[in-house]
């Protein structure tokens, strides 16, 4: 029992929440453990962020439990919360404060103790790139800085469970980077909860996924488990004098042929086919003329798409 | 952690232009009533000699000074209180507080006090303009001392009736407007509710209306009264009003 309390970071069973008559997030169940990245993705809508909301006391369930390293949020939330950081869709910075005072405040409201907090916060301005606008004010900050600021708030106290809501969100590409590499670098110590709606996004950090779809988890599994899901599924094929979409659907292990233009098809395979081979066989026999093919990257759209449907048929 | 976060209000506040306008445009109209009121004195000085018991100068300059105080803080204080909570709805740094390991309770209050900071620093003003007086004439401490609690008092009850107000929205306009008009409204009832209340013999309901009316509990101290019935008064307004705050941002987390 005390094994499983100090390796379970975060455990939440059955959240629901409803709005009025709306029921925004329905019955999620989740946990994890130190050291473990969860991605949750999700269009927009999808009921991310009020999970998020939820799983940081900002937001009350309308039922369900939520456990913070074994202490419960709803019955003892000043504790549980300490071991909580959070990082809002919308970076909850004061603009008229500069980064030393806003992170000291950060590390005075979460009851650092007075003499650890200039090293906390020496050690959190190096982690996420600020070592240099400590003494600039907030509200001057460059969008990428203040994400940069928003998730050291939410770090500074070493916190058992980091929660990420869409961190990357309106970077440039090498920002992008950096904070995903920063993100990586907290899972080694902390558990990392991280909300997105981009799926390159939690292949490249998450070791767990879990999909949400209209509030309800329609996926929730390891990230080795979705890339085999989503990915070498389908190609793109170009064909200068296609047969026609039947005569692709019949090569064996073809499981569906979509046209996206009068020359480029979408193959889809059957589930642990590859007849790849296949079809380039036939095109070179049958003078098909082939001048493309490749993996097609599923979007998470198809993959959404996909999984819904699953959903429907079960 | 009260201190924390009433020290972050206090600091937020003197960080904003809004503080400084808000302290310059208070100390113009404070200087230009007080020097008004002590060139009337000096013009009816003359006369006064001659009453058996004339009304000194902390009566006649000082006192009126307070009283246009009061009616600066009834516009000031809700623009300041507007950004306690309401701003910081609108910002969405409300979620940092919630976030972090305090309870609401100790925002509320927090955010009170860091407010009430700021106002001490307006009424230490307001009172040391009546001490440049002490030089040349002899003034009536015990008056001074009693304005001066009086109007914390009347600005805590503002303060907090406008801290209530600011949970209410995340428009702070409309929360500074919300706060004004329920100030203005709670002053007119004071002045006709209760008197016509009293002039019926309905002595307990007239009362219970004095709670709701904060310049009629300034006005027994204004005149060097340490009327306990009035303190008592403006102090169950502000708790109330702080309960009822701390109670309305509970409730925003489980309605969302």
């Amino acid at each position: 029992m005390s094994d499983q309390g100090t390796l379970t970071t975060l455990s939440a069973r059955g959240l629901t929440r409803n709005f009025g008559a709306h029921t925004a997030v329905s019955d999620i169940s989740l946990e994890l453990r130190r050291g473990e990245v969860l991605g949750f993705l999700g269009p927009n809508g999808a009921g991310k962020t009020t999970t998020m909301q939820m799983l940081t006391g900002n937001l009350a369930p309308s039922r369900g439990a939520i456990s913070i390293c074994g202490i419960d949020l709803l019955e003892d939330p000043t504790a549980a919360k300490a071991k909580i950081g959070y990082l809002p869709e919308i970076p909850p910075l004061y603009r008229e404060l500069n980064v030393d005072e806003y992170l000291l405040l950060a590390t005075k409201l979460h009851r650092v103790a007075r003499s650890a907090r200039g090293e906390a916060i020496a050690v959190v301005k190096q982690r996420c790139g600020l070592a240099d606008v400590g003494r600039k004010l907030i509200g001057t900050l460059s969008k990428g800085f203040q994400q940069r600021v928003g998730i050291a708030q939410a770090i500074v106290h070493e916190p058992d469970v980091v929660i990420l809501d869409e961190p990357t969100i309106g970077l440039d590409p090498i920002q992008i980077r950096e904070i995903r590499n920063l993100i990586r670098e907290l899972g080694g110590k902390h558990s990392v909860i991280l909300s997105t709606h981009i799926l390159p996004e939690v292949e490249a950090v998450c070791d767990q996924v879990q999909i949400l779809h209209h509030g309800n988890l329609v996926y929730s599994d390891t990230i080795n488990a979705l890339k085999e899901f989503h990915s070498g599924r389908t190609i793109l094929l170009g064909l200068r004098s296609p047969p026609g979409a039947e005569a692709l659907a019949a090569v064996p292990g073809v499981a569906q042929v979509e046209s996206v233009s009068a020359t480029v098809f979408r193959v889809q395979f059957a589930a642990g086919e590859d007849p790849t081979d296949q079809i380039v066989t036939r095109s070179v026999k049958n003078g098909w003329g082939l001048f493309q093919l490749n993996p097609a990257q599923s979007s998470l759209e198809d993959v959404f798409v996909h999984l819904t449907q699953r959903e429907e048929n079960n | 952690m009260i201190f924390t976060i009433a020290a972050k209000e206090l600091k937020g506040l003197f960080a904003s232009p809004l503080a400084w306008v808000v302290l310059t445009v208070m100390q113009i109209i404070f200087g230009y009533s007080f020097l008004k009121r002590i060139d009337d004195f000096l013009q009816i000085q003359p006369r006064l000699v001659h009453m058996t018991n004339p009304p000194g100068v902390t009566e006649l300059v000082v006192a009126p000074t307070f009283a246009t105080a009061a009616v600066v803080l009834l516009f000031a204080v809700p623009l300041l209180a507007m950004r306690l909570i309401a701003e910081e709805r609108r910002n969405q740094t409300m979620v940092f507080l919630i976030s972090a390991p305090v309870s609401i309770t100790d925002i509320v209050v927090g955010k009170f006090l860091g407010l009430m900071g700021f106002l001490l620093v307006v009424i230490g003003l307001v009172a040391l303009m009546p001490l440049t007086l002490a030089g040349g004439t002899w003034l009536d401490y015990g008056l001074l001392a009693s304005l001066t609690a009086g109007f914390v008092l009347l600005a805590a009850c503002f303060a907090a009736v406008s801290l209530y107000m600011s949970c209410l929205t995340a428009h702070p306009v409309a929360a500074a407007i919300g706060a004004f008009s329920a100030l203005l409204a709670m002053l007119l009832m004071g002045e006709t509710a209760g008197d016509s209340l009293r002039a019926r013999g309905w002595h307990v309901p007239a009362a219970l209306v004095q709670v709701l009316s904060p310049l009629k509990n300034f006005e027994p101290l204004g005149r060097g009264l340490v009327d306990t019935y009035a303190i008592a008064c403006s102090l169950l307004l502000t708790i109330a009003f702080i309960v009822m705050a701390i109670r309305r941002l509970d409730a925003m987390r489980l309605r969302g």
